[in-house]
């Protein structure tokens, strides 16, 4: 569980605490539909990706995508979540004109996924425990557009019918922080199985936040969902200014309505969706055009047998295996084209050392260019060889910085940069002391001063440095000109 | 179960079915007669026994997740009232 210390919001009349759930919605990684064969494909021509059931005419029956099933499936498993081998159906009715049917395809009473869990952990190595309530596949809605024609609406159906998994969460999250930590860690679980892309700025991942406050340890408040949030960013803005707004509400001897509400990222506010109150009335009832989804038991261990590492799983391995600190894996797992890089540089090398070129200076330098590990310009053999070049004393951590500032400007293999500019570093004694008599013949006056005080020593380290061009071996320097200098 | 003319005009209006004043008490009562007739399947005892979803013995057919349909805006707004640029034109949605 968290250290951290609790989240809170002082009032007027004492603090309070904030209580979060949410429903995300994360849209299958299919090419095709949920109920029809219309492909997914993102920034398609409007209604160009529509079939006539996606467009709700009539006699068009649904036939649902069995690789839509496994990917819900495959991201319950992932969550550690009972899967019900019998689910159904229902329809949601309401009306909208992004909706054409007149009700969403959606799965009420019997979701096929139910009670799971998903480890979150902060960015500084805690963690904490989110009950998952359920998933259930549903189908998403069209979109509507009111900014093209002062007085109408345009609608374009490309989005209608694709599949979206909704993941429901306990209210399980104490703070804003705990809400973001927590969608992330989502992210990174479905994107490591590959059962949705996880891109929030196209909506693929998107979240209700359901918000309420209450007295430190009191019973639960009325909550106010805030629908369709789209970034980390902007889930905890809207958190903020919920809380902020309910807790004015009470202090003012109001009462907290339930409703849904709009985050307004412009203004960083939210406001209700007063004329959606009164269709709250789903009227749901299973679909009569689909049978129950019954899933093969076979079917759902052959799905279990091709799930690949998850992140929880790598999370230790990386701090077991390598004996990294928490953080270090942290990072790494948090992209898995990073972790594998650093895997594969990782072999038969100071995994430690590895692991610090990779988080920092590679990582660095491919922030800064904006980069992706997957196109990295320095191969993971090659930052193993520099590596290996510094663990067995052919070059210092100082020169490798050099070798590695060549080895991204393409100059090839770390050990043939080093040849090549003569950068392997002396430990030739002799050389050494050579230089090192010809250093305190010139500068009597340091010779004396560091004999009182052996921390002056640095002073000549820095000389030798200097006269060999960086390529003193500095432990070698150091143990010298001790000697030489009776410390 | 009677049907009283409060909710034939609830769900009139959840359903966007204009209904006029007059129609809600003869409506009332004809869907109270409907859901009367209906409810005599109450007399059957059905503890312990699974909702019957389907009359034939087949599971949910599936598809597989292949592109096949599509590409045809055109005929997709054939019907439309209005359309414009490739969308379908509805009154002003006020949010």
């Amino acid at each position: 569980m968290s250290e951290r210390p609790p989240y809170r919001i002082q009032g007027r009349t004492g603090e309070w605490e904030v209580v979060l759930g949410l429903e995300v919605h994360a849209q299958v990684a299919s090419k095709a539909k949920l109920f029809s064969a219309a492909g997914t494909g993102f920034g398609a021509a409007p209604n160009d990706h529509v079939s006539l059931v996606d467009a709700g005419f009539p006699g068009m029956l649904p036939v649902i995508n069995r690789f839509c099933v496994e990917q819900a499936v495959k991201t319950g498993l992932g969550l550690k979540a009972k899967i019900n081998h019998r689910s159904i159906f229902d329809r949601k009715n309401y009306f909208y004109p992004d909706l054409p049917q007149g009700y969403q395809i959606s799965q009420f009473k019997d979701p096929i996924v139910g009670e799971g869990e998903l480890i979150v952990h902060h960015d500084d190595g805690t963690s904490f425990t989110v009950g998952i309530e359920r998933l259930h596949l549903e189908q998403d809605a069209g979109k509507s557009i009111h900014d093209m024609d002062p007085n109408a609406t345009y609608v374009d159906l490309n989005r209608s019918g694709v599949a979206l998994m909704e993941i429901v969460s306990r209210p399980d999250m104490r703070s804003p922080d705990e809400a973001a930590a927590y969608v992330k860690t989502l992210r990174q679980l479905v994107r490591y199985m590959g059962t949705c892309d996880g891109d929030m700025e196209k909506g693929n991942l998107r979240a209700d936040v359901n918000v309420s406050v209450r007295k430190p340890g009191a019973e639960l408040g009325t909550r106010c969902e805030i629908k369709n949030v789209n970034s980390l960013r902007f889930i905890q803005q809207a958190i903020v200014y919920e809380a902020h707004r309910q807790i004015e509400v009470i202090e003012d001897g109001g009462k907290i309505v339930q409703e849904t509400r709009l985050f307004d990222a412009g203004k960083g506010e939210t406001r209700s969706m007063r004329s959606k109150e009164e269709a709250h009335d789903y009227r749901y009832f299973p679909d009569p055009d689909l049978l129950p989804l019954v899933l093969d038991p076979v079917w759902v261990k052959q799905i279990q047998a091709t799930l690949p590492e998850l992140p929880e799983q790598k999370l230790a391995r990386m701090q077991s295996q390598y004996g990294l600190s928490a953080y270090d894996a942290a990072v790494l797992v948090g992209d898995v084209a990073r972790a594998d890089f650093f895997e594969e540089a990782a072999k038969g090398r100071d995994a430690k050392l590895v692991a610090n070129w990779v988080l920092n200076d590679l990582s660095g330098k491919m922030g800064a260019d904006g980069l992706e590990f997957e196109a990295s310009p320095v191969s993971a053999a090659d930052i193993g060889a520099l590596v290996g070049l510094i663990t067995d004393g052919t070059i210092s951590g100082k020169i490798a910085r050099e070798v590695f500032e060549r080895m991204w400007a393409g100059e090839g293999a770390p050990a043939a940069i080093v040849e090549k500019h003569g950068l392997v570093q002396v430990t030739d004694t002799g050389a050494l002391e050579a230089a090192i008599d010809e250093i305190m013949a010139a500068n009597p006056d340091k010779v004396e001063s560091a004999k009182e005080k052996p921390q002056a020593i640095g002073w000549f380290v820095g000389q030798v440095m200097k006269a060999t061009g960086g390529k003193a071996n500095p432990g070698a320097v150091n143990q010298i000109l001790k000697a030489k200098l009776g410390l | 179960m009677a049907i009283d003319a409060a909710t034939v005009r609830r769900v009139a209006k959840l359903a966007r079915i204009a209904e006029p004043e007059e129609r809600l008490e003869p409506l009332a009562r004809e869907l109270s007669a409907i859901i009367s007739f209906i409810e005599q399947l109450d007399e059957v005892n059905t503890d312990g026994v699974e909702p019957m979803t389907s009359a034939v013995h087949v599971t949910l057919p599936m598809r597989e997740d292949v592109v096949a349909d599509g590409g045809d805006a055109e005929r997709v707004l054939l019907n439309a009232p209005k359309s414009d640029q490739g969308f379908f034109v509805v009154p002003k949605v006020v949010e």
